[in-house]
């Protein structure tokens, strides 16, 4: 067993049968909001003799060093996440067999502090950019009348014929925004269609189901179907009764909705938005009593039962391009060319990484992003 | 005037939300905590407003008479019941709400979800019907994989496992990356539309 004779802070020297730890660095947490230093460090030579890692805090300028943590062996690294921004800290990392401790030299002394830009993010952040650019332009173009081609998407040229076979039977139509909150994109483009499918419904004076599972969703899609019916000069048909609140629980809501579908015979469904477990149960129980279903979701484990179950099913993206394609509106229409170019630059850099990775770079680590 | 108001926070709150992702300072996450908590204000407000419509609703039903009006008033019972028994005898462990809803509540969600294995089997045998070139494809394809997770499977043929894990990692997993990649770019695209005022459906329209 070697023999290692080691300096430390309070000039002591000390012998060890096992090697300490080496190169021990301390910095700032990178992207955080402060408080927080990482430390790194070589592991001992005897990494597979000892038993931890036991690391040592000293704050400056006191001479005393305190324990903040440890570690099993082949561990290197740790983040202290208990530091105070105005002080400056050091750091020793010691290797432990039995009650022996074997200590590295101290770290470098560091501080931490806050960052005002999340450089890991800076990805995302072009991408925003090059995607806002495109966005703007395609959307300059539509306002100049160019003629946007958009394939033809059956889930959508399908609205008419279900909101005119519900209004042939005289049934009603029901809407089921999904099960998010307002904070899934899923559930915001979904009253984005609720608003188009609204419309449709207020000309031809038929009768709509909205069902809610979250408060903040029911009053957004209920001023979304009243907005709608007063767009369409149709204020005195809505009815408060088409916007309903059900009930927070996951299969309470789905309950509630098969319930309504059972008594209330609507011949057209809609399951548009986000969606859980509860999708086949709703689904299936709209398929067995005979309604014409349109759904969309961007869930993809979702959709093999929508696909399944429903008549129409739009899958993915075609929910966000839904808007556009049932309002024609051209400003819509120019942003699902940004959407589509943005694919094809992603498709582009994707093809680049693959070539790359044959040749053993790896670009994301270079550039650093998270 | 109201929906030039509603489109001027949209876009102002946009940015700002939009700028506060990429700073990671502590003000800026105490922004964010902030507004997260307004949003629980707003929710508590929108509560009152949910709760108001399933009330009047259920009302409604049972002044009338409907048909199936008494599920109506089961409905409005509980709902009363249970808000009653949780303000007056509290919501902990061992309570009498936490007693009805373990009892009462959990057991029904449970068979909700189990009705699912049954809606399965009725939509498998709708989906498996050979009737097309996808339909048997798809068929195929599920035979394959059940088969191959099944520890039968392997006796069949020692290669039947790993062909179903292959079916699922590589052309399933690309398919649903492709799906992903397009959700993404919409999900960025109706951010960027609501924040930017092109999108206002929302509002009830362009008008």
């Amino acid at each position: 067993m070697p023999l290692y004779i080691k300096l430390h802070v309070g000039f002591l020297f000390f012998i060890f049968t096992i090697a300490p730890p080496t190169n021990v660095h301390a910095f700032d947490k990178p992207n955080d909001s402060g408080s927080a230093i990482h430390i790194k460090w070589e592991v001992s030579q005897d990494d597979r003799e000892i038993e931890k890692y036991i690391i040592f805090r000293q704050t400056l300028p006191d001479t005393t060093m305190e324990k903040i943590g440890f570690l099993k062996n082949g561990s290197n690294f740790l983040e202290d996440d208990r530091t105070d921004d105005a002080r400056e800290y050091r750091y020793i990392v010691a290797s432990s067999k039995n009650s022996e401790l074997a200590f590295s030299m101290p770290s470098n002394t560091t501080k931490s502090y806050p960052q005002v830009f999340h450089s890991g993010r800076i990805n995302i952040l072009i991408s925003i950019i090059i995607f806002g650019i495109l966005l703007v332009y395609f959307v300059i173009r539509a306002r100049g009348g160019r003629d946007l081609f958009i394939r033809k998407i059956p889930g959508l040229d399908a609205v008419d014929e279900a909101v005119g076979r519900a209004t042939e039977m005289g049934k009603p139509i029901l809407y089921v925004p999904g099960l998010g909150d307002i904070v899934w994109t899923a559930t915001i483009a979904s009253m984005n269609i609720l608003g188009e499918v609204a419309k449709k419904i207020a000309q031809y004076d038929t009768p709509i189901i909205v069902t809610n599972r979250w408060s903040v969703v029911y009053t957004v899609s209920k001023e979304v179907v009243k907005e709608a019916f007063a767009t369409e000069g149709k204020s005195e048909s809505f009815q408060e009764d088409y916007v309903r609140y059900l009930t927070e629980a996951q299969f309470g809501f789905a309950a509630a909705v098969n319930g309504i579908m059972l008594r209330e015979r609507p011949a057209t469904n809609f399951f548009i938005g986000r969606f859980w477990a509860e999708s086949l149960i709703m689904a299936e129980t709209g398929a067995q009593t005979g309604a014409i279903q349109i759904a969309g979701s961007d869930s993809v484990l979702q959709l093999p039962f929508f696909i399944t179950a429903c008549d129409y099913t739009l899958i993915g993206e075609e929910l966000y391009a839904a808007s556009a394609y049932l309002s024609r509106e051209p400003l819509l229409m120019g942003s699902l060319k940004a959407q589509d170019y943005s694919k094809l630059i992603v498709l582009f850099i994707l093809f680049l990484f693959t070539v790359l990775s044959f040749f053993n770079v790896d670009l994301l680590s270079l550039l650093g992003v998270q | 005037m109201k929906r030039k108001l509603a489109l001027a926070i949209c876009l102002i709150m946009g940015i700002v939300m939009m700028v506060q992702f990429f700073i990671p300072h502590p003000t800026s996450l105490q922004f964010n905590s902030m507004i997260l908590k307004w949003v629980i204000i707003l929710s508590a407000f929108a509560m009152v407003l949910a709760i108001g419509n399933l009330s009047r609703h259920h009302g409604l039903i049972i002044r009338k008479k409907k048909k199936n009006w008494f599920y109506s008033v089961v409905t409005l019972t509980s709902m009363g019941a249970m808000a009653i028994i949780g303000l007056f005898w509290g919501v902990d462990a061992g309570s009498l709400f936490q007693s009805i809803y373990l009892n009462i509540f959990a057991p029904l969600s449970a068979t909700m979800f189990a009705l699912l294995a049954y809606y399965m089997a009725s939509a498998a045998y709708r989906a498996f019907r050979a009737r097309s070139l996808e339909a048997t494809l798809l068929l195929a394809a599920a035979f394959i994989v059940m088969i191959g997770f099944m520890p039968f499977g392997q006796y069949i043929h020692p290669r039947f496992p790993s062909f179903a894990e292959w079916i699922m990692q590589v052309p399933n997993m690309a398919s649903q990356r492709g799906i992903l990649f397009g959700v993404a770019f919409g999900s960025i695209a109706t951010a960027l539309k609501i924040i930017l005022g092109i999108e206002r459906s929302w509002l009830g329209g362009k008008e």
